[in-house]
């Protein structure tokens, strides 16, 4: 039940609860239950909105910092992750294998902004031995949502 | 000038969803529930095999049959879904799509004055094929208080000496109803008595609901070799556009299907044949994630029309509902055009797909859920108001 509740609402956390209930055909009672358990359980960690901000006019910057790091001794990568991580202005941090450590994606209102983050930041962390920023040009699609706009309907209005 | 047309061809009538469909493009703003494909996009990974097939110059026929490579495979599909083994080399015919595989099968099996037996309400292409192939169709009328399935008694009754071929389309278009293997059981021992042949028309096998996996009749004892099954790509895996179809059956009648195919069409399109190879090798997720979505509209469309106090079975089979709307004293086809220019939604009248079709209304659930949800509304008010024209409540 609950991977069932958990693929409708990846995509569409707007559902009505009685409308999923009724395509799961349970009670919405049932579902209620569930949502709140995984809540409780932070299975559901938030119920974000995907913006193209593109389309606002509103000036947005989104680097993807490869970041590479010295776990230290009694401070495994959790720590360093945790220390990147409690900057407000950080979006996500992963740890990579691979040729680097931390996958670190920032938002901030300019380059400038995003600049001053890593030198001023990121870099002087005695954990950290290098950083390489790549900016982000366009976003194309995120998650698993396709950012131009919905192609029509393009099948004929009635067929056998 | 003579008259140069033949007396057959001009005796057919024309398709009675063709009609509705000219009403229905002059209104620009319609929200259509009548459209008989799937609503998703042909799987990108399918897509893509179809592009990749093309820089490389895969442009020229196949063997008249099919590739080797999807002949092979869709042997392998029908053994691991419906217990259905067949030899790739002679007993699998790649068509296109259903349509194309229907007609050979009729014309590789029919003599003047065989009599098709051809349960309705159904997809429109049947009587006319058997037509064409010199056969007479015999409708059997599905009923409403059996939930659309067909019955043994019915076949049974229907037979007279000159009864050849049975076709079975199930899961059906345009009701949703499906047979289970009771109802299989029944039938094909009517069919083993009378010594009769069946089309087996499962394009829609891969899209059952509630546990009810679909069963070949083919698949039952002594069917395999009176049965031609049917299937195809385009409701399963989204793949209308690429027309591509097969037939499976026994050697016998395939290799006379084949000669017709060799001769009318040489082969089904190349490009679409190695798409069809990536979709049955790599596809199974797609087509268990596409079944799960209608489901879920399914369960909704339901609840709703339930809820408007509209009968409707519960279907089990394809992407349709089959509301009944005997309730308001018209003609379905009254209802669909008066549903059109007053809400401008196009659902598609039952008698569109032959007898027993009058009193209900094709509903296709391959839209996604807004604007099933939109379309609802407006079919809720239509018949709040109509209700209201007639007094009751």
């Amino acid at each position: 039940m609950r991977e069932k509740i958990l693929t409708f609402i990846e995509k569409n956390s707007r559902i009505d609860i009685k409308e999923l209930a009724i395509m799961l055909g349970v009670d919405a009672a049932v579902v209620l239950q569930e949502l709140e358990a995984m809540e409780e359980e932070h299975v559901i960690c938030g119920y974000h909105t995907l913006i193209n901000w593109e389309k606002t006019g509103i000036e947005k910057v989104t680097a993807m910092i490869e970041v590479r790091v010295t776990p230290q001794r009694g401070m495994g990568f959790d720590k360093v992750a945790e220390r990147i991580y409690n900057y407000p202005e950080v979006e996500s941090v992963y740890l990579i294998s691979g040729g680097f450590d931390f996958m670190v994606i920032l938002e901030g209102k300019t380059l400038r902004e995003v600049s001053q983050f890593v030198s001023e930041k990121l870099s002087p962390l005695e954990t950290v031995l290098s950083t390489r920023t790549n900016f982000i040009l366009k976003k194309y699609k995120d998650h698993g949502t396709v950012m131009a706009e919905k192609s029509k309907d393009e099948r004929m209005k009635i067929t056998p | 000038m003579r008259n140069p047309l033949s007396k057959t061809i001009v005796e057919i009538e024309p398709s009675g969803i063709r009609k509705f469909f000219d009403i229905v493009n002059e209104m620009k703003d319609a929200i259509s529930l009548g459209v008989g494909e799937p609503d998703f996009d042909t799987p990108w990974h399918i897509r893509d095999e179809g592009i990749y097939s093309l820089e490389k110059g895969r442009t020229f026929y196949t063997s008249n049959a099919g590739l080797k490579e999807l002949k092979e495979e869709i042997a392998r599909y029908c053994k691991r879904k419906y217990q259905l083994t067949y030899d790739a080399a002679q007993e699998v015919l790649v068509t296109v799509g259903g349509s194309e595989a229907i007609d050979i099968a009729m014309r590789a099996m029919l003599d003047p004055g065989d009599e098709v037996l051809i349960p309705q309400p159904s997809f429109v292409c049947y009587p006319p094929c058997a037509v064409l192939a010199n056969g007479v169709p015999v409708i059997l009328e599905l009923q409403a208080r059996h939930d659309f399935r067909l019955t043994a008694e019915q076949v049974e009754a229907a037979i007279t000496p000159r009864t050849k071929l049975l076709v079975l389309p199930f899961p059906n278009n345009p009701t949703g109803s499906i047979l289970e293997r009771e109802d299989l059981e029944a039938i094909a021992d009517v069919v083993i008595r009378h010594d009769l042949y069946v089309l087996s028309d499962e394009i829609y096998a891969e899209l059952t609901y509630g546990e009810r996996s679909h069963i070949s009749i083919a698949s039952l004892p002594g069917m395999r070799e009176r049965t031609i099954v049917i299937n195809g790509f385009s409701k399963a895996f989204a793949m209308t556009g690429w027309r591509l179809g097969y037939a499976c059956g026994p050697k016998r009648i395939l290799e006379q299907m084949l000669k017709i195919h060799q001769f009318a069409i040489m082969c089904a399109p190349t490009l679409s044949q190695y798409a069809a190879v990536e979709a049955l090798r790599n596809g199974d997720e797609d087509v268990s994630r596409m079944r799960k979505e209608y489901d879920g509209r399914r369960r909704y469309l339901l609840h709703r029309f339930r809820e408007m106090g509209l009968e409707c079975f519960e279907p089990y089979g394809a992407f349709y509902m089959f509301p009944c709307i005997k309730e308001f004293g018209m003609t379905s086809e009254a209802f669909a055009e008066r549903l059109l220019e007053s809400e401008k939604v196009a659902v598609v009248p039952g008698t569109a797909f032959g007898l027993g079709g009058e009193g209900f209304l094709r509903v296709s659930y391959a839209y996604s859920l807004e604007d099933l949800k939109k379309a609802l509304e407006r079919i809720e008010r239509f018949i709040q108001k109509l209700r209201n024209e007639h007094g009751t409540v």
